[in-house]
């Protein structure tokens, strides 16, 4: 085994200084390290979207994302998207509307919805899917997870 | 306490969604305990072979292994729902690639993963069969030699690798056909689709000093964990005790033993946690599938369109383990005659071994793939008379109180409502006039119609009355992502008269949860269901007994008032509440209250006299739910690409207990359907799966769902369901292809008999 790399993981507002292995995945690093498990490995190939987290403001896939290349970084994750008890827009409109089934995917569609409607605060439907094709759902059949972005959207609260 | 509501009909959310949302719920893989080790599984990478030998020393020796454990350890222990056939390791022989066939626990998945490429197992290939007709050829290499003397739990003939052989025959079919005026015939082709639950299979097993495991797994009954995993270690159930953390989803792929007896198998072997995670490649690889089928099936229909006749052989790709096969092509049987009254009918239903992955339960349970069959053939004849689709449809519909096949009642059957209500919202009548002209892209729309049942089996309840008057309930039902739990605490807060926030779900175990088969077979609303109201009806009696000893009066003088007391029938003001009642309970007289039920499904059997039934794997079945599917598709002449453009989509459910989950359920469900009709597909390269991940299967993304989906309930209580209420969970995948197929057929002329319907697939047969 090679040397473990010394690193340093700025997640939800938190510094975390943890030694991992060069080939460990940013995911890896989340959910066996630092026990933040709501990024989920789903497929650990980057196609289904469940680990996605973000990164500097972009939506990144954790399992294609080196933990050593994460250093030093803003890192938010689904655990980040809630002020204490107090959900988000998005959170709160897919609790609100039934948009939550078997959940696995959901921190990766929150996280990917939330980095969305930062860029876009008022997305049309078809941006709506756009920013979330690339998050996998098997239960929901995507239809109140589209209403809940738009709900959550600037121009969805009326 | 006159503004209580009661909390069923009511599209509240989901209990768990708030941890689900956040990232605080917890998962099987998101768990570890202390001193835990991570185990790997090790799949055969042939297709047929027999075992010569293990040779386990270098990944012994590997710093880091804790143990090993084979075949030759666990011992021959079969196990399967239907047909003992099979152990948790392979023994003896292998019979698909990706099998498992050895276990290694290490301290961590690096040193697990390079102890597995270490175990050396040395093996002699056998000649192997990829399908179905190659399986049954006269000279075919056998799978299971035993078959003969394997325990069953029903009694069918068999021949050679076809596991069974199921009839059901009605009427005189061969003197039929002379009176029918138009009759189709047909092959369908169906595909093995991946159940494709985001949450890949992941057991955690623990064992204490008294040699009782501990097992947290993802999985739809923890009473058939515990079953399976005491079945195939050669240990007592008392031993074993299976716990259920959040499921991410599991549509029928983990009613049956997934990693969790390998994972028990290595907490006994080490005496420490073991926790085993598929990776996505080796769920596909080693979990199930679909079974892939092929149908061929003859309609006749009288020149005013009632259906005369129907003759189905169908042949299910069983792949290498019984698994729930029998039961899959027994319901396939039962369905294939599709909700309409037809009096001659004749089936036979083949589930037969190949030597690829096993198939298994998967929501529709055998429906889709006849109903490919069936409900094109109905467009057919439709076609042929020069009538509208549904109204052949409405001609032969079944109606509340008749009889299926067999003899089994349908109760309130809301079919034909289901299809006068999707007729209605899609504008049927005018759509079906506007002919596609030219080529290019062409619009064209189709229907299908679905029936199945809701129940089998048995369920429990458990409703106890806390100190201060608010209840938990308990049913050991696994919630799998579609709200059971939700639903189940709505009804058992209507029956107690309380708010939702007073009643609390207890996690399904089986050192303290009444047995319930499974979350499958669209039951648990139903049948935990009905266990729920009479196990709150049965602590509401006792809660009137303490109340009367308390109020001084005669136990049938009093009644259940909303918000949670018992008063004096006819005197408002003379009551006592939950909480005053369960502190006397508790601590002076009558005891902890704690009402229970035991339920087995109790709807009426077959009839032998009305016609012939063999090989049948179940009794009693359930009751009956229906729906309607009609989809509006746009055809590219050009690619062959078809596009889903609107659905809707009709249920006869009895009663909404969550309307909001109702829909979610259709909507999912729906979503499927799409990817079972026109992407889905694991494809085989002789025994090796060729397209074992998302890259390469591909399942519907968001940009693939129309942008609108109307969802439609038809509400006629059930007689038996709680507050009325049918399930759900199955139906709304099931007309999707077949709908999909007509609204081609509408489109462009054309009739595709096999899925999916690939854009290949179409172009193909548009130049035929």
């Amino acid at each position: 085994m090679s040397e473990a790399i010394p690193i340093s993981l700025k997640v939800n507002g938190r510094t975390h200084q943890l030694f991992v292995q060069p080939w460990h995945t940013l995911l890896q690093a989340l959910r066996e390290q630092i026990f933040l498990t709501g990024s989920k490995r789903g497929c650990n190939q980057g196609v289904c979207g469940a680990c996605s987290v973000i990164i500097d403001g972009a939506v990144v896939r954790g399992c294609l994302t080196l933990a050593a290349n994460a250093t030093g970084r803003e890192i938010t994750t689904v655990e980040g998207l809630a002020q204490g008890n107090d959900l988000s827009p998005v959170q709160q409109a897919l609790l609100d509307l039934g948009a939550v089934q078997c959940g696995f995917c959901m921190p990766g569609m929150a996280v990917a919805a939330t980095a969305l409607l930062a860029d876009n605060p008022e997305p049309s439907d078809e941006e709506i899917r756009d920013g979330l094709s690339g998050n996998l759902c098997r239960c929901s059949g995507y239809v109140k997870v589209i209403e809940a972005v738009r709900s959550a959207s600037a121009g969805g609260a009326s | 306490m006159n503004d209580y509501v009661s909390p069923v009909g009511q599209g509240i959310p989901r209990l768990e969604t708030r941890d689900k949302i956040t990232g605080k719920a917890v998962y099987a893989d998101d768990l570890s305990r202390p001193d835990m080790l991570i185990g790997v599984i090790v799949p055969s990478p042939y297709a047929h072979a027999r075992i010569a030998g293990y040779d386990v020393s270098a990944a012994l020796a590997l710093d880091g292994v804790a143990a090993v454990v084979t075949g030759e350890d666990i011992g021959d222990h079969k196990i399967g729902p239907f047909i003992k056939d099979e152990t948790a390791l392979a023994v003896g022989k292998v019979r698909y690639m990706g099998e498992p066939v050895a276990a290694v626990a290490a301290v961590d998945l690096e040193t697990a993963r390079k102890a597995a490429r270490l175990i050396d197992i040395s093996y002699e290939e056998l000649p192997a069969v990829f399908d179905t007709d190659a399986a049954t050829a006269d000279d075919a290499p056998v799978l299971h030699e035993d078959l003969g003397g394997y325990i069953k739990v029903f009694e069918a003939e068999n021949d050679r690798n076809a596991m069974a052989i199921i009839e059901i025959v009605e009427g005189d079919v061969a003197s039929a056909w002379d009176r029918c005026a138009a009759v189709v015939e047909g092959s369908y082709e169906t595909q093995a689709q991946c159940h494709s639950y985001m949450e890949p299979c992941s057991a955690l097993a623990e064992i204490d000093s008294n040699g009782k495991i501990t097992i947290w797994s993802s999985n739809q009954s923890v009473f058939h964990v515990q079953s399976f995993v005491a079945d195939s270690l050669g240990m007592p159930m008392s031993k074993v005790r299976c716990v259920t953390p959040q499921v991410g989803g599991a549509f029928g792929g983990k009613m049956e033993q997934t990693v969790q007896p390998a994972a028990a198998a290595l907490a006994r072997a080490t005496g420490r946690p073991v926790k085993v995670t598929l990776t996505r490649e080796q769920d596909f690889e080693m979990i199930r599938s679909r079974h892939p089928g092929k149908v061929w099936m003859k309609t006749g229909a009288a020149a005013d369109g009632t259906l005369l006749a129907r003759e189905v052989r169908i042949v299910l790709d069983a792949g290498a383990y019984a698994d729930d096969s029998p039961g899959v092509a027994g319901i396939a049987a039962l369905f294939c005659r599709g909700p309409y009254r037809i009096e001659n009918v004749s089936i036979e239903s083949r589930p037969v071994y190949t030597n690829k992955l096993r198939s298994g339960a998967f929501r529709g349970f055998g429906g889709p793939q006849v109903a490919i069959a069936g409900e094109t053939q109905i467009d057919e004849i439709a076609d042929k008379l020069g009538m509208d689709p549904i109204d052949v449809r409405l001609k032969n519909a079944v109606q509340p109180g008749e009889e299926w096949m067999i003899g089994v009642a349908t109760n309130k059957a809301g079919l034909t409502e289901c299809l006068n209500r999707v007729r209605a919202a899609c504008g049927w009548d005018e759509k079906r006039k506007a002919a596609s002209n030219g080529s290019g892209r062409k619009r064209g729309i189709g229907l299908a119609c679905i029936p199945h049942i809701s129940g089998v089996l048995t369920s429990g309840a458990i409703v106890r009355i806390l100190e201060d008057g608010t209840a938990i309930l308990n049913t050991g039902a696994v919630d799998n992502g579609q709200g059971s739990d939700t639903v189940l605490v709505q009804i058992c807060a209507a029956s107690l008269g309380l708010d939702i926030d007073r009643v609390s779900v207890a996690t399904p175990d089986t050192d303290g949860s009444p047995y319930n088969w499974g979350t499958t077979a669209s039951r648990v609303t139903y049948m935990a269901g009905r266990a729920v109201v009479a196990a709150a009806e049965d602590a509401v009696a006792q809660l009137k007994q303490r109340a009367a000893i308390m109020m001084e009066c005669a136990e049938e003088d009093l009644e259940l008032r909303d918000g949670g007391r018992i008063g004096i029938k006819g005197v408002p003001e003379a009551e006592v509440g939950f909480r005053d009642i369960s502190g006397f309970s508790h601590w002076v007289a009558g005891g902890p209250v704690i009402g229970t039920n035991s339920l087995a499904y109790d709807g009426p059997d077959f009839d032998p006299k009305r016609g012939y039934l063999k090989g049948f794997p179940f009794g009693k079945i359930g009751t009956w739910i229906f729906a309607a599917q009609a989809v509006e598709v746009e055809l590219d002449e050009a690619t062959g690409r078809i596009t889903p453009l609107r659905i809707w989509s009709a249920h006869d459910i009895g009663k909404a207990i969550n309307p909001t989950a109702v829909e979610g359920q259709i909507q999912g469900g729906i979503v499927q359907g799409l990817g079972y009709a026109l992407c889905e597909e694991m494809v085989w390269d002789s025994g090796r799966l060729a397209n074992p991940s998302f890259m390469d299967y591909k399942i519907p993304g968001i940009m693939d769902v129309p942008p609108e989906i109307e969802t439609m309930l038809v509400e006629d209580p059930d007689e038996d369901g709680p507050f009325g209420a049918k399930g759900i969970g199955e139906p709304p995948i099931v007309g999707i292809a077949p709908a999909i197929s007509n609204a081609v057929a509408h489109a462009a002329g054309i009739r595709l008999r096999r899925l999916p319907m690939t854009p290949e697939r179409v172009l193909r047969t548009l130049r035929e």
